[in-house]
């Protein structure tokens, strides 16, 4: 079921179904296609899996997410990060 | 690493499991459906961190575990054809069929390869007309866009040397036909963050609704799987049964309607029996009608297939939760990875195989 | 070192088991283990082979001398980085390094395939002949063999090497003590990952260079500040999980791994991602890890970063006498597990 890596967009070439973009893995790139996020443009994150982006990463869902996370950490008794 | 090390957190993670063990006042059994949810789980030595009222089944996510063994069979015997180039991802070459794997096919001199996108397949075919390109086209719903690609544009290309072997399964009949069980004993679901990517939860509402059990769209990173399985448990607690998501960063309830449409165009819903689990009715994906010419279980008459499954092999029960890895009698002694008896000791997203290689400390220490 | 992106798969043993060599048994793991241990080491069995070290340490009259081979099958034959000639040169002379050896000659036998260009042959020599200047050895005999058109892979490369063990050193991987630090010179993988990124099918771009280089300086100065150290070891094939679940087995101990404190860069972790590799098993090459008592790891750490190519060295772990024979990570989580050797080699994740 997948491995699927976020990754950024850097370069979009193409259109359609032909739409393909170069993704930026923490400093290592690779092509993927891009046919099924049209919306995504240069600078956004991407969820890519088996050379095809399937979603684009929301960054305020991503927000709320670690601020709900956050705030769950600044609740915990403990200071120190053992389990 | 960005939306990746943030989920890694190891003071967010103890303050998760925190508020975990503090919400769970009764014992919960809950199913992470996705292979790769469990090699997560196991990877990063979640279960170990977890109080003991929570348990984690791990289900039938395994696309390459649930292949079944006649597939596997009719592609071995596909390879084998001298005017074939194999194309598959990894993790299948490595899958036992009734006598013999990918692998061996390919150390005999067949033309197999490795490919990790169906785009590679489909650049091979049309960089050699002369060959019979196939592609083995396994997976969840997550796969189906990419595959599906490959196909309609191997047909706007007129790419006639090209083919799929589709073995495509889907995952809420799957989930029915488990939760169907009499003696199920499942009490929630981790619904796979990758597969609702592509295809939103709302197939998921009427599995809650119809089993009254909370549904949890959940991702990948350790941070996903707790909030998850947070989000379960306080669903469980106060005895709601709803589907929420909790990977919204990356799943809407609609899913990517692009990747739907061309899905839809290019597959049809078909019986599919999974390996482990049996016949399941509408299950998987077979190609639709229109792209007939592309089928290479239309292209290539192999014969009849007769499959032989070892018996010792407990997969199956693994893949429905019912047996963990570790209590199979062959687990670790019989069944390696090097010498594997059923697809879930041999795959990367494989229960047993997550078991193997993550053995956790504590268990090391004891035995 | 493996060759072709196909060949790096984990082969399920055949049913009848050991009737042929599998690719596994040269990876570098739990096979290439079990084959030395049930076929090679019994054949020929003495002391010296015994620790089974990346190299032997045998007696001459009064001297201690280090000697080790290794043969280099890496694919492609010129990498970013380096090339199979460089990667031998270094790869050899490091082996001596790990002996505590001080690295003098070494030989360089080709196996070479009827039709391979003699341009690149050419090149070949030449890596070989700067890294040797650039380590300070003399190449002092060779060999070579042609073979026909299809019966090889372009170019083999074995080199051997002697070296003379540093008076009052003695490492080993049987050596490691409770007690002890255990320190990687820089960061991991660049090396597995560059060479994966320059094979056909991977098909993605980076700037990573193969980190292939001499580690003598940096070996040299810390053998200088603490003499008393107890393990050296490169983890190439395997990476460094593989190293040192063999030195907890063989010395007894159980190691201790946080895997917050073993360097990696970026764009290591990105590719490792992105292929479903694990780090910890990706081979390096021009990295080495000292096993040192523990209250000379500070020094330990000094000698070797004030060395080129030593810069991003790190303590990463412990050495205890609970677990024996058995590596456990912390991770970054927070949570424990064990760490195996490499069953084969690892297969890129796809699905």
């Amino acid at each position: 079921m997948c491995l699927a890596v976020p990754g950024k967009v850097v370069e979009i070439t193409g259109d359609g179904e032909l739409r393909m973009g170069r993704v930026d893995f923490s400093g290592v790139t690779r092509q993927a296609c891009l046919a099924y996020v049209p919306e995504v443009r240069i600078g956004d994150y991407v969820l890519v899996h088996v050379g095809f982006a399937l979603s684009r990463i929301d960054e305020q869902a991503a927000m709320e997410t670690l601020r709900t996370l956050a705030e769950i950490g600044a609740l915990d008794p403990a200071s120190e990060g053992e389990p | 690493m960005r939306h990746v090390d943030e989920y890694r957190d190891a003071h967010s993670v103890a303050a998760v499991v925190r508020r975990i063990r503090e919400s769970a006042r009764r014992r919960w059994a809950l199913m992470e459906v996705c292979g790769g949810q469990t090699h997560s789980i196991l990877k990063f030595g979640m279960d170990e961190l977890l109080p003991e009222t929570v348990e984690l089944i791990h289900g039938p996510g395994c696309p390459v575990c649930v292949t079944p063994l006649e597939m596997i069979d009719r592609a071995i015997a596909i390879a084998s054809r001298p005017d074939v180039t194999f194309c598959s991802f990894g993790d299948m070459l490595r899958v036992p069929g009734s006598d013999d794997d990918l692998l061996k096919v390919k150390a005999r001199g067949g033309d197999v390869r490795i490919v990790y996108s169906p785009l590679d397949a489909l650049r091979i075919a049309r960089q050699q007309p002369e060959r019979k390109v196939v592609f083995f086209a396994v997976g969840f719903e997550t796969t189906a866009p990419a595959n599906a690609m490959a196909v309609h544009r191997a047909k706007a290309e007129g790419l006639s040397n090209f083919s799929v072997l589709v073995a495509h399964v889907l995952v809420p009949p799957a989930l029915e036909a488990l939760l169907g069980c009499e003696d199920a004993r499942i009490d929630g679901l981790l619904a796979p963050g990758h597969v609702c990517t592509v295809t939103g939860y709302r197939d998921y509402e009427a599995l809650a609704a119809r089993h009254r059990i909370p549904i949890v769209v959940t991702g990948f990173e350790p941070l996903d799987l707790l909030n998850g399985i947070l989000a379960a448990v306080t669903q469980l607690e106060r005895g709601e049964a709803r589907v929420e998501n909790e990977y919204a960063r990356a799943v809407t309830r609609d899913g990517n309607p692009g990747a739907r449409a061309m899905v839809e165009d290019v597959f049809v819903v078909s019986d599919r029996t999974w390996r482990g689990l049996g016949p399941i009715p509408s299950s998987g994906y077979a190609l639709a009608p229109r792209y007939a010419g592309f089928d290479a279980e239309q292209v290539f008459d192999v014969g009849a297939i007769a499959v032989r499954e070892p018996e010792e092999c407990r997969a199956g029960l693994v893949l429905q939760g019912r047996l963990r890895p570790t209590d199979c009698p062959a687990f670790g002694t019989r069944c390696t990875p090097e010498h594997p008896l059923g697809a879930t000791m041999v795959s990367t997203e494989g229960a047993c195989a997550a078991y193997f290689h993550y053995r956790r400390a504590a268990r090391a220490v004891a035995s | 070192m493996s060759r072709t992106l196909e060949s790096m798969l984990v082969c399920p043993a055949p049913r009848s088991r050991g009737d042929v060599i599998e690719l596994a048994h040269g990876g570098g793991g739990k096979k290439t283990s079990q084959l030395v241990e049930t076929l090679f080491a019994p054949a020929f069995r003495n002391p010296q082979l015994e620790p089974l070290g990346d190299g032997a340490i045998v007696e001459v009259g009064r001297e201690r001398l280090a000697f080790t081979t290794d043969s280099f099958v890496v694919k492609p034959v010129f990498f970013p980085g380096g090339d199979i000639g460089s990667l031998a040169v270094h790869g050899t002379v490091n082996d001596l390094a790990m002996c505590g050896a001080e690295p003098l000659f070494l030989s360089a036998g080709y196996l070479l395939e009827e039709g391979f260009p003699m341009r690149d042959l050419e090149r070949v020599v030449a890596s070989m002949a700067e890294a040797c200047s650039r380590a300070g050895v003399l190449l002092v005999t060779g060999d070579t063999k042609v073979v026909d058109r299809g019966k090889g892979d372009g170019i083999y490369v074995n080199t051997s090497g002697i070296g003379r063990v540093r008076d009052g050193v003695s490492v080993g991987p049987g050596r490691a003590a409770p007690g002890d630090v255990v320190i990687v010179s820089g960061p991991i993988g660049d090396h597995g990952i560059a060479v994966m990124a320059a094979r056909e099918g991977i098909d993605f771009e980076t700037a990573l260079v193969s980190d292939s280089a001499p580690v003598i300086a940096p070996v040299r100065a810390l053998l200088d500040a603490v003499p008393a150290t107890h393990v050296l070891r490169d983890p190439t094939r395997g990476g460094l999980a593989t190293a040192l679940c063999e030195i907890a087995l063989a010395s007894k101990v159980g190691i201790r791994l946080d895997e917050t404190e073993v360097p990696v860069r970026e764009e290591v972790r990105g590719a490792c991602e992105l292929l479903g590799f694990d780090p910890l098993y990706v081979a390096c090459e021009g990295r080495f890890l000292a096993i040192v008592p523990g209250p000379s790891a500070e020094a330990a750490l000094a000698a070797i970063r004030s060395q080129p190519g030593g810069e991003g060295a790190r303590s990463v772990g412990t050495v205890a006498s609970e677990d024996p024979g058995r590596v456990v990570l912390r991770t970054q989580i927070g949570s424990h597990r064990l760490l195996e050797r490499l069953s084969g080699e690892q297969l890129p994740r796809i699905c």
